[in-house]
Order: structure tokens, then C-alpha cells, then sequence
């Protein structure tokens, strides 16, 4: 009994003594502070309420302030005129060259009458009206619509007016009719903004840890500390293990003053003006950091590796950002080509973790059979990364950097 | 002790280490003497199991390294080639980081520890983060970190690399000091007046090989010279890589 209860307790010391002393000496570094603490967690939040800030804001704006819209040939048609200043619309003096000022970008758009206007309508045919605007122009693309609407139906309703008094049921010049209703919840509609949200989460915890992962295999070989450690009567996966969750706590310390940040600036978020409704509260955030726990492991586990094999700091840095570009594929890949999701995505690394989130911001909660899949499918690929990394340890090269 | 029986390592078509065998003796000092790239510090890499020999046998206190590595770690206080300090950490830090992962209890970690601090009279430094520390303050830090569970075998990789004169005499001071506790100390060198000065056995290594294991007057008497250093170019065979 006295010889095997030393060793339990040296064991069980070696993987808390790697972790401490990486943590302390970690703690001590200003540029892995700052950016495990600061610029990883604080600016993605920051960035991002802005975006959206920037962008709700203009959709407002415009919805709600009078458009100038230089009209050619108002004159033909006051009544127009009179339905579109009603609709918001400020009619300008006609410009001399519209074609040129819309692509110099001197006019959003511009409306122009022809001089046929009040002969055709007298004699009840249709008349033209043109819109002249460029949609290589992206914002211009709500003005557009607006003015276009304006006319529309403007349109409609002289033409129900003529069928009425020709003694004709309005109804016969529209046999079909288009009735919409939309099912997007309040919260569903917010999603759509927020798709990036499940990147910038993953990108926190990648930022929050790769300092570590960089100086915890790379630079201690570099600094040719790794050959003296391995002296040491310790396991080589025993040390591993205890960097891993050196990094691992770096990582989730990041992500939690990232979902705080998010809890507080979430609330100034205009987004109920749009209709649109986000929680993201405590239960929000407990419930992504349960999402994201396997991948705070995987990704530790991923970084460590791709530092081992880097020869120098500077090497590990540039394949690490190279790194970074991976987390970024689901959330394109969802946006450019939106497929309906299936089960068995859950259980993808990455995509799992971006569908449950999604999930959480539509307000419907992750189903229990995703959470475990996703959890499941993550972890298994942790175990192996782990593994994987393990393996390298034992490598003779490892450790020997000359 | 220390038995090194016919090692072999290879790296690709370079035969780094080609049939190394010798003993290191408790209570005597062990020189392990050659030019740059005869194959020291692979041997020595071998012997505390950082790399595995190809063919060949490691004994520590009669350990065999291939079957137990971790207890043949335990018996040894290792300086390699590489010091490799935590600059963030100060130099007590170190040493107790080295103290734990050899699983010394904490109120032995104290002891000790104070007793190196003294005994290589790095009172001074031992609260300063290690960044910065001269050449000196680092080996004498990192022989702290190697000596910190009491090894009865001591192995330094060209532990007086760097030094200005001073600390090598303190340096060899120490050595001596180990021996006399009754440790064996095996120690690599391609400066051959430190090691005739301070070596009871000289184990000379070329091109892989052992070609002298001797005592220093053994070493004179068999080649014919006087003087050791001329012993060690006829040894060799040629004055590469040799300093005075």
C-alpha cells in the first residue's frame, strides 16, 4: 500500500502542475492577455453591433425619410406628381442628362415623363414612365422599389376608377390575385442578420487560445525548453493533457466575456424597430457554451498540432491564421446555398455548432436529439485530435530543436 | 551508476552514434570527451531517454532505460545542451515547476530547494524572472532545476559553455562537490583542460566511436606525451574540433 500511494499522488499532480505553471506563465504574458481578454472577446461584439446598428438604422431611415427623386416632365402629369409627394417623394427640378448623373452617382434614380403623357392618358391608353437608375448600385435598390410601388399603384388605382366608371367590376382586370403571409416569427426574422453570430463565437475561442497553443508546443521548442521538460519522470501525454486544458481555459474564458458582452449590448440593439425580436441572455449563452464546449477541445487539440509541426513561432503564427479560415466555411457555405437541415448535419463539427445556434436565435431551442448529436459528433472528433496529438508527442523530433 | 553498452543511433544515412560503451562510477566523475559532432550529445540524449537507440542497452542504477524509462528519469539529474529557462517564470519558479513534475512533496521542495539556492549562491537571483539572466545565472538556474530531487546520477551536456572564467571555477567547484556526496557525474566536454582537471575517467568519443577510456595518466602513459592535449590529437587522429 505504501509504495503504490506516492505515485498516485505524483500522477495526479503532473497533469495539475503542467496546467498551473502554464496558466501562471500565460497570465503574465501582456499580448496573450489581450487578446484572450480584449481584443478576442470584446471586439467581434463590438464589430458587430455596429454592422448592425449601421445597417438597421439606414433601412429605417429610408423607409421613413422623403426621397428626392429628380423628376423630367412633371409637368405632364400633376396628379402623379401630387400621389407620389403623398407617398414621401420630393420631386426635384429635371436634370439635363439623367443617364450620366445615375452612373455618376450624382442622382440615386431618376424619373422621367415623356411629353406624350397627357395626350395617351386623355385618350385612356398606357403611357410610359421611366425609372432610370443603376442596381450595380447597391443601395439604391429600396429607393427603387419605393418609387416603383409608388407608381404601381398609383396605377392600379386610376385603372379601377376607369373600369368603374365604364360600369365594369374592378375585379375582372385581376382574376388572380396574390394574398402573402408570411410565417417569419419576430425572432425568426432577426436570424438572417445574425448568421455571422455563430462564426464570431468560434473565432472567439480560436483567438482566446492561439497564443497558448503557439507557445505551449512551438515556442517552448523554440526556446528550447521541451528537451529539459521531457527529462522529467512525467508521461509525454500527461504533459500534453495539461497544456491542452491550459489552452482549453484560456479559450472558455474568452467565450464567456464574449456571450457577457453580447448578453449587455444585445438590449441596445434597435432591432424591434425591424420587427424582429433577440435574446441573448443567460439562457442563450448557457446554452451556446454547452454547444461549444467539444469545439473549445478540438480546436485546442487542433492548434496544438498544427504548432507542433510548425518549426518556429512565426511558422506556427502563419498557419495558425491560415487555420482560422476553416471556421468560416459553414457559415458561407449556409448562406450562399441554404439547405434545409438534416440530422445528420448536427453532428458535423462546426456545421452542428452553427445550426444550434441558429436554432437558438430563432427562438425554437435546440431539440434534444440535436444537442446530442452535436455534442456527440464534436467530442468524437476532439477524442481523436487528441489522440492524433498524443501520438506526436511521442515523436524524437519533437522535442529537439537544433 | 551508469552502463552504456554498444549504442547505435542513426539519423538516415548519418551514423551519428556507432557502438558507444562505457561505464560512469558512483563517486568519480566521468568525462565524456570529443570534437563538435563526434556524438555527445546524442549519447547523452540516449541515456536520458529523449531518444531511443537503435540497437544497444541504457543502465541506470541498473534500470534498463528501454523497459523503464520513467524511473531512470527519476534517477537522473539531466543539464541537456539545450537550457531552455521559462522567461516569465522567475528562477525559484522554475525550480519548483521541475520539483512538482519530479513529485517532491512540497515541504522537501522548500529544503531543497534553498540548499541549491545557496550552494551555487544564486541567493540574489532567485526572485527575478529568469529573462535577462546572463549565461552564468541561466546554467546555474537550470543545474537547480536538474539537481532539485536528489539524483544520484548527474549528466551535463558541456555544462561550462559560455562561461566566463569565474563561473567556470565555481562551476567545477560544484562538480566536485557532487562526487564527493558520492553522485556520479558524467559529463561531456570538448575542452580538454577542464576535463583533465576534473575527470577521474576520460571517455573519449570520434566519429561516433569510443576510442579512449582511460584515466587521465593512463591516457599519457599509453600514447607516449605528456602533455593531454597532444594525447588527444594522436588519439583522435586529428586536431578538429578540439579546444584548449
Amino acid at each position: 500500500m505504501n509504495a503504490i500511494q506516492p505515485n498516485r499522488v505524483r500522477r495526479r499532480r503532473a497533469f495539475l502542475t503542467v496546467f498551473l505553471k502554464e496558466v501562471r506563465e500565460n497570465l503574465r504574458d501582456r499580448r496573450t492577455l489581450i487578446s484572450a481578454f480584449v481584443t478576442g472577446p470584446l471586439l467581434t461584439p463590438l464589430i458587430f453591433v455596429m454592422l448592425i446598428s449601421v445597417s438597421i438604422h439606414r433601412e429605417l431611415d429610408k423607409a421613413e425619410q422623403p426621397l428626392k427623386v429628380p423628376v423630367i416632365g412633371a409637368q405632364y402629369a400633376p396628379n402623379l406628381i401630387d400621389a407620389l409627394k403623398a407617398g414621401g417623394i420630393v420631386p426635384q427640378p429635371a436634370i439635363a442628362n439623367p443617364e450620366q448623373a445615375v452612373r455618376e452617382q450624382a442622382a440615386d434614380l431618376v424619373l422621367r415623363l415623356s411629353a406624350e403623357y397627357p395626350k395617351a392618358w386623355r385618350r385612356g391608353e398606357p403611357v410610359q414612365v421611366e425609372l432610370i437608375y443603376d442596381s450595380s448600385q447597391r443601395d439604391t435598390g429600396s429607393s427603387v422599389d419605393r418609387v416603383n410601388q409608388l407608381v404601381q399603384s398609383y396605377a392600379r388605382q386610376q385603372g379601377v376608377m376607369r373600369l368603374v366608371a365604364r360600369g365594369l367590376s374592378p375585379g375582372t382586370a385581376w382574376p388572380v390575385q396574390v394574398a402573402r403571409r408570411d410565417q417569419a416569427t419576430a425572432e425568426s426574422r432577426a436570424v438572417l442578420l445574425f448568421n455571422m453570430l455563430p462564426y464570431l463565437f468560434v473565432l472567439t475561442i480560436f483567438i482566446g487560445g492561439m497564443y497558448l497553443a503557439i507557445d505551449l508546443t512551438a515556442g517552448e521548442r523554440e526556446r528550447q525548453s521541451l528537451e529539459p521538460l521531457f527529462a522529467n519522470p512525467v508521461p509525454r501525454w500527461k504533459i500534453l493533457l495539461g497544456k491542452l486544458a491550459a489552452i482549453c481555459t484560456f479559450s472558455t474564458a474568452s467565450l464567456l466575456i464574449c456571450l457577457l458582452a453580447f448578453s449587455l449590448v444585445g438590449r441596445f440593439l434597435p432591432t424591434d424597430k425591424l420587427g424582429m425580436e433577440i435574446n441573448l441572455g443567460w439562457h442563450f449563452a448557457a446554452n451556446v457554451l454547452l454547444l461549444q464546449w467539444p469545439m473549445i477541445v478540438l480546436l485546442a487539440a487542433l492548434q496544438s498540432l498544427v504548432a507542433a509541426f510548425a518549426k518556429s513561432y512565426r511558422e506556427a503564427q502563419t498557419y495558425l491564421s491560415l487555420l482560422m479560415m476553416l471556421p468560416i466555411l459553414p457559415s458561407i457555405l449556409l448562406m450562399v446555398m441554404p439547405v434545409k437541415p438534416q440530422d445528420w448535419m448536427y453532428a458535423v463539427p462546426l456545421l452542428g455548432q452553427h445550426l444550434g445556434i441558429i436554432d437558438l436565435l430563432r427562438g425554437t431551442g435546440v431539440a434534444p436529439l440535436h444537442m446530442l448529436l452535436c455534442l456527440a459528433g464534436t467530442a468524437a472528433a476532439a477524442l481523436l485530435a487528441v489522440a492524433v496529438g498524443m501520438q506526436l508527442y511521442r515523436s524524437e523530433r519533437l522535442a529537439i530543436s537544433g | 551508476m551508469i552502463e552504456v553498452k554498444d549504442l547505435h543511433k542513426a539519423f538516415g544515412d548519418v551514423r551519428a552514434v556507432d557502438g558507444v560503451g562505457f561505464t560512469a562510477r558512483d563517486g568519480e566523475i566521468t568525462g565524456l570527451l570529443g570534437p563538435n559532432g563526434a556524438g555527445k550529445t546524442t549519447t547523452l540524449r540516449m541515456l536520458y531517454t529523449l531518444m531511443t537507440p537503435d540497437r544497444g542497452q541504457v543502465l541506470v542504477d541498473g534500470i534498463d532505460a528501454a523497459v523503464d524509462p520513467l524511473a531512470v528519469r527519476r534517477r537522473l539529474g539531466v543539464l541537456p545542451d539545450a537550457r531552455g529557462l521559462y522567461k516569465r517564470l522567475t528562477a525559484r519558479e522554475n525550480i519548483d515547476y521541475f520539483a512538482r513534475l519530479q513529485g517532491l512533496p512540497e515541504d522537501e521542495l522548500r529544503t531543497r530547494r534553498e540548499a541549491l539556492v545557496q550552494a551555487l549562491d544564486m541567493g540574489d537571483i532567485a526572485d527575478r524572472r529568469t529573462e535577462g539572466f546572463s549565461q552564468g545565472q541561466r546554467v546555474k538556474t537550470a543545474i537547480a532545476r536538474a539537481l532539485i530531487h536528489d539524483p544520484g546520477n548527474v549528466i551535463l551536456d558541456e555544462p561550462t559553455n559560455g562561461l566566463d572564467v569565474m563561473a567556470t571555477r565555481a562551476l567545477r567547484q560544484f562538480m566536485l562537490k557532487l562526487r564527493a556526496e558520492g553522485r556520479c557525474v558524467l559529463f561531456s566536454s570538448h575542452i580538454m583542460q577542464e576535463v583533465g582537471a576534473l575527470c577521474d575517467r576520460i571517455v573519449v568519443i570520434a566519429r561516433g566511436r569510443v576510442v579512449a577510456d582511460e584515466t587521465p595518466d593512463a591516457l599519457r602513459a599509453q600514447t607516449g606525451e605528456a602533455n593531454l592535449e597532444d594525447a588527444f590529437v594522436k588519439i583522435i587522429g586529428s586536431d578538429e574540433g578540439l579546444a584548449a
